[in-house]
């Protein structure tokens, strides 16, 4: 995966609390057996409607999504990770994620960023107003900077530093193969088997 | 210090712990399904990785199947099935195709099989896997990296998540479900309730329950925004599983159910949560809104958004009526449907089958009402033809189907029109879920069957 350090761009605000994958992508997209090109998918049903935010062309090339409390929940799909990223987007910022959502971003690359609820309302307030605000969202100081507003966010070390490095995870845990053999040594014989 | 449940699952398969860095866990079993597995397989392939352990893997065709006999007709779902059987092929994973007498969704056959045990850690790419922890599993979805690590590795590198009791105080009244409790206490901690937490669901109407209906309860942990539920296993659990195809047999038998005795949270442990159901004020519940925290008492009326505290509560809820052409202050009973859909990985087993045949016996479908029954597995479907429930179904009208996930979801060729209303016993009631513009309303098999007959929303005791 590509590694994330600083992005700056502009940002969509997404008023919208709960949005479930299956706004993100709807299951019909799912039939697909790549891993690129949902970016038409991504939020399907709403784009439909051209009042819809991500309609209005001032928002064109964004990469930073700033949604409502919430986001992500249900299906575990990750193509609406992969939605997200196709369509431009590096970083989603919202008071909270659906757990699912939020790992399979940080997996994928997509960079999950919580903020309290005031702070996100101020945002999307002010890229409403400015639409070509720059929007920084920066993992190595852990803080999004627009304007005047500096908000810093939290991320476990461990997940910051495979986002900057763009770490592949398989790789990682397969330095521990010996660890892997010893667990398997030491599991009960009446565990089930498929095969 | 004593342990919870959740805890005492983790700790046992931990392989490799290290400060600052999430914790190694082992996977008993992984299943898989062809929606979340083609672009894992293609990372192993791309990597010259294999599956670690095949033997600990198993995969069934179940999002894409249709339900009326013949071949899939969508050569894209078709496809998505092509590639799954091809990759366990190459990969040696055991697969239940189509036309298989094992095939169904992958949250009924792991239980069926047998493969589903107290103790285990369970993961499949798809977020119902809380399913299995009915079983006191510690069983949560994931995404396709994740699949994609698990196949590589039989492992996962996650963060300790905190604990959260459910504890359901008193008994249910009659009538009221296991369905019916799951909603009722999703509609009180809401979608984002359980997010960090795993759930462990305690109390005397939790213990009350069959395995299906604590299946029922932890299938839909989800919806409250935890990855995974449990329930501590009991004589209720081990009798399901006695004798079932990958269950223990004789010495090891009891080997594993004396372990199985252990796993229970201790009385001196804590949980980081806890939240307090009454079990006694609970009724058949019913969904009004958009997502499965917006439900209420089918008693009741759709509610007035204003009436909202939280403001984003409002704004969701007003979003919700206009979505499901729904106006404040409706009676909840009178609302009709177009269709109702009883199956699903939340109540599509044997035991869901006979709610609604109960409600169906000598009765018929309302004029314009569209009614499928559609069986969570093969075998379910065998079992309910040999009880005659099948013909129960067709005498009243309604469609007995093939096994599959089929309208919950929509992948297939079941699916709602738009403007359509559907009563559903499945586990979302998003925005489009069951096909464009379609309106779905979640309830239990009882109240899906008495819908059926009334056309609009309807409890058994209304009948």
């Amino acid at each position: 995966m590509d590694p994330f350090t600083v992005v700056t761009g502009r940002a969509v605000p997404l008023r919208r609390s709960n949005v479930d994958t299956d706004q993100i992508i709807p299951a019909e997209y799912l039939k697909r057996i790549t891993r690129t090109g949902f970016a038409d998918g991504l939020f399907a049903a709403w784009r439909n409607d051209p009042s819809f935010v991500l309609n209005d062309e001032r928002y064109a090339g964004a990469q930073v999504l700033v949604a409502g409390p919430d986001f992500g929940t249900g299906s575990s799909r990750e193509h609406a990770v992969w939605a997200l990223q196709d369509y431009g987007f590096r970083a989603v910022v919202t008071p909270r994620f659906g757990d699912i959502f939020r790992g399979n971003a940080t997996k994928a690359g997509l960079l999950p960023v919580v903020l309290a609820h005031d702070v996100v309302s101020a945002l999307q307030d002010l890229v409403e107003n400015d639409p070509c605000a720059d929007v920084t969202v920066d993992l190595v100081e852990r803080e999004v900077r627009v304007g005047d507003l500096r908000a810093a966010f939290e991320i476990d070390a461990y997940t910051r530093w495979r986002l900057l490095e763009g770490l592949d995870d398989i790789g990682l845990t397969q330095r521990h193969a010996d660890d892997i053999a010893s667990y398997e040594a030491t599991r009960p014989s009446w565990l089930p088997a498929t095969a | 210090m004593g342990r919870t449940l959740a805890e005492k699952v983790w700790d046992a398969h931990v392989v490799r712990s290290a400060d600052n860095e999430p914790d190694l866990l082992y996977i008993d079993l992984h299943l898989i399904h062809e929606v979340t597995s083609p672009q894992a397989f293609d990372g192993l392939r791309a990597a010259g990785r294999s599956v670690r352990r095949p033997d600990l893997t198993i995969a069934t065709e179940d999002h894409n199947v249709p339900t009326t006999p013949g071949p899939i007709e969508d050569p894209i779902s078709r496809q998505q099935i092509e590639a799954l059987r091809k990759n366990c092929a190459e990969f040696g994973v055991r697969l239940h195709p189509m036309g298989d007498a094992n095939q169904g969704i992958v949250h009924v056959i792991g239980p069926q099989l047998g493969l589903t045990q107290p103790g285990m850690t369970v993961v499949c790419g798809d977020s119902h896997t809380s399913t299995h922890g009915a079983f006191g599993a510690l069983a949560f979805g994931i995404g396709t990296s994740e699949v994609e690590h698990v196949l590589a590795t039989q492992t996962l590198p996650l963060q300790r998540p905190m604990t959260m009791a459910v504890e359901v105080v008193g008994a249910l009244p009659d009538g009221v479900t296991a369905k019916d409790l799951i909603l009722g206490i999703i509609t009180q901690i809401g979608t984002g309730g359980g997010q960090g937490y795993v759930i462990e669901y305690r109390g005397e109407a939790i213990r009350g329950l069959s395995m299906e209906g604590r299946m029922t309860i932890c299938n839909m942990s989800i919806e409250a925004g935890a990855r995974a539920g449990m329930v501590a296993p009991d004589d209720t659990t081990y009798e399901f599983l006695r004798g079932r195809p990958h269950a223990p047999q004789g010495n090891d038998w009891d080997a594993a159910v004396a372990h199985w005795r252990s796993l229970v949270t201790d009385d001196d442990a804590s949980f980081d949560k806890v939240v307090t159901v009454d079990a006694a004020a609970l009724s058949p519940w019913v969904t009004w809104g958009t997502n499965p925290g917006q439900g209420a008492p089918l008693s009741g009326r759709v509610p007035e958004p204003r009436e909202f505290a939280d403001e984003a509560d409002r704004v969701a809820a007003q979003r919700a009526l206009d979505y499901m052409g729904l106006t404040a202050g409706t009676a909840l009973r009178d609302i009709a449907v177009d269709t109702v859909f009883v199956g699903s990985c939340t109540n599509g087993r044997i035991e869901d089958l006979r709610a609604a045949a109960d409600v169906l016996r000598d009765r018929r479908v309302a004029d314009g009402v569209r009614a499928l029954i559609v069986p969570g597995s093969v075998a379910v479907a065998e079992q309910a033809e040999k009880e005659g429930l099948h013909e129960v179904f067709t005498a009243a009208g309604a469609q007995w189907r093939r096994a599959g996930c089929s309208m919950c979801l929509a992948m297939n060729a079941d699916k709602l029109s738009p403007g359509e209303r559907s009563a559903s016993t499945s586990n979302r009631n998003f925005e489009g879920r069951q096909g464009p513009g379609g309106r779905t309303h979640l309830v239990s098999p009882a109240v899906a069957a008495a819908t059926a007959v009334a056309g609009r929303l309807t409890a058994p005791a209304d009948l």
